[in-house]
């Protein structure tokens, strides 16, 4: 029976839900009114906009889960953006998104997907399993397919915590909402090569969390060595790239302070390499 | 076309909601009583999954009494209209007062223009942060709204739950203990039977959690606290 004064929807997907009764909230409606119809035709025919864009985000496993790391830089055209712009998100209890492209819209999704899984947990009584949750993922990203012809990507890479198989699992994405899983590590965004590169030379099963940590930081850094989008560790400022480790007791935030520490190792051992 | 008997209005209202009550004094009582940090919700339910108290958001509870489809569909579109809010706003503009509203115009929608009314009462509960005092609102099938204290009560024989309740809530607000002691004593002498700890649906919205506050009590917890 349909209640009034009250939102009515069949589904347990807040996604579907906003996407059906309120279009203007849902992903895909940048320039677009509530009808579905573009605002103005040039909207869909200029080309490509100049929006803020994030870059590379990263993902390792370890022995107790996954660690998932990003660097902190926005950039526009050839300017900078922001400097701490925050990239990794804590979407529930037991799993972590980190995104890639046109910052807006990303940040959006993240905000969707968290909104997302607590709703259902709540209208079901139980949360998404680990492989639901990446499949409902997806959808939102291929929901996305129609920006992407305006320049607006958006790329997660979801990590989350499966409880059934006991182990953390890595999730990539590409625009049509394919989704792969990566057994390893994996990293997107325009330092992502670099930071791939690092990480195959130096990753090892079961690493410990300082070494996940510590290995997802070189990268991160070794990315922002040969990439100018992504931002390194800035020292007179005080903004160090953002990690999150995901494990059966929940995600944790690594303070500044260790991810600090790791950096001074690191800088001091590349400054001996130039005496 | 044949023409339908007159009946006035005054009379067919009286019979909706005598249908109602009827309905909902059929099954087993809920209360909902704030204690030291927080409110706690007790409710005499057999059943393990299917839930009569439930989160609606950070602050926000929801306890349904009488026909179970049919608060169900209320509770689902509750957390709708929560979770809507908060995306579309924040997390802090998701109001307990704005939901029960919601509820009490749906609910007095349906109980006069509908053919058959919805035979449920439910409460909207929101725990108070930043000194805030908690809320309690008592909604039933006809729309009408209370704003309790200290404590309500809602389905079943409702009234006497509340007469025993009304002599022993004290003023400042009771431990966890006392108050669930308090709650189950008051369910038992009017059920007229001893409730086993897995007879009972416990969960509260306690103050000092951050962000999500609603919280199931396991069986072994509410046994921890029924004994003395």
């Amino acid at each position: 029976m349909k209640l009034p004064f009250l939102p009515n929807h069949d589904e347990s997907s807040f996604f579907d839900f906003v996407s059906k009764h309120h279009p203007g909230l849902a992903l895909g409606s940048h320039g677009v009114t509530s009808s579905g119809q573009p605002a103005f035709e040039h909207a869909r025919s200029s080309g490509a906009l100049t929006v803020p864009q994030a870059t590379t985000v990263l993902a390792i496993k370890y022995q107790q889960g996954v660690v998932i790391a990003g660097d902190r830089r926005a950039t526009e055209g050839f300017q900078i953006a922001d400097r701490r712009i925050e990239k990794v998100f804590r979407i529930d209890a037991l799993s972590a998104m980190a995104i890639a492209g046109a910052a807006g819209p990303c940040i959006e999704m993240a905000k969707l997907f968290q909104t997302e899984l607590e709703h259902y947990e709540k209208l079901e009584g139980m949360p998404l399993s680990c492989e639901g949750k990446a499949n409902k993922l997806g959808q939102m990203v291929k929901a996305n397919l129609p920006m992407v012809f305006q320049g607006l990507v958006v790329m997660p890479l979801y990590v989350g915590y499966d409880e059934k198989r006991a182990e953390g699992r890595i999730f990539k994405y590409d625009i049509t909402g394919g989704r792969y899983e990566e057994s390893e590590y994996h990293a997107i965004g325009s330092g992502g090569k670099d930071a791939r590169n690092t990480m195959r030379e130096y990753f090892q099963k079961n690493l410990s969390e300082p070494d996940a940590l510590k290995l997802a930081l070189t990268a991160l850094y070794n990315a922002a060595d040969d990439d100018v989008g992504t931002g390194g560790p800035d020292l007179v400022r005080g903004i160090y790239p953002t990690a999150k480790c995901v494990t059966a007791q929940g995600i944790t935030d690594m303070s500044d302070d260790k991810v600090r520490a790791v950096y001074d190792g690191l800088l001091a051992v590349r400054r001996s390499k130039e005496t | 076309m044949p023409m339908p008997y007159y009946v006035s209005p005054e009379q067919m209202m009286q019979d909706k909601a005598e249908y109602a009550k009827k309905g909902i004094g059929k099954g087993r009582s809920i209360i909902a009583m704030e204690y030291a940090d927080g409110v706690v919700l007790t409710a005499d339910n057999p059943s393990a999954s299917l839930h009569k108290v439930s989160e609606i958001y950070d602050c926000i509870a929801f306890a349904g009494a009488g026909k179970y489809s049919e608060f169900e569909n209320l509770r689902k579109a509750g957390i709708r209209h929560a979770d809507l809010k908060g995306f579309m706003y924040s997390r802090e503009d998701v109001t307990g007062r704005s939901l029960a509203n919601g509820y009490s115009q749906s609910l007095g929608t349906i109980f006069s223009q509908e053919m058959k009314p919805l035979e449920v009462e439910i409460l909207v509960v929101q725990v108070g942060i930043n000194s805030h005092p908690n809320e309690i609102y008592r909604i039933s099938f006809d729309g009408s709204i209370i704003d309790e204290k200290n404590f309500a009560v809602i389905g079943g024989k409702s009234e006497a739950v509340q007469t025993v309740l009304k002599d022993k809530s004290t003023s400042p607000a009771p431990s966890l203990k006392t108050a669930v002691n308090l709650c189950v004593s008051a369910l038992e002498q009017t059920a007229n039977q001893k409730l086993p700890p897995e007879g009972l649906e416990v969960a509260v919205l306690e103050r000092s959690r951050t962000g999500r506050k609603f919280r199931r009590l396991a069986v072994a917890d509410v046994q921890q606290l029924l004994s003395s």
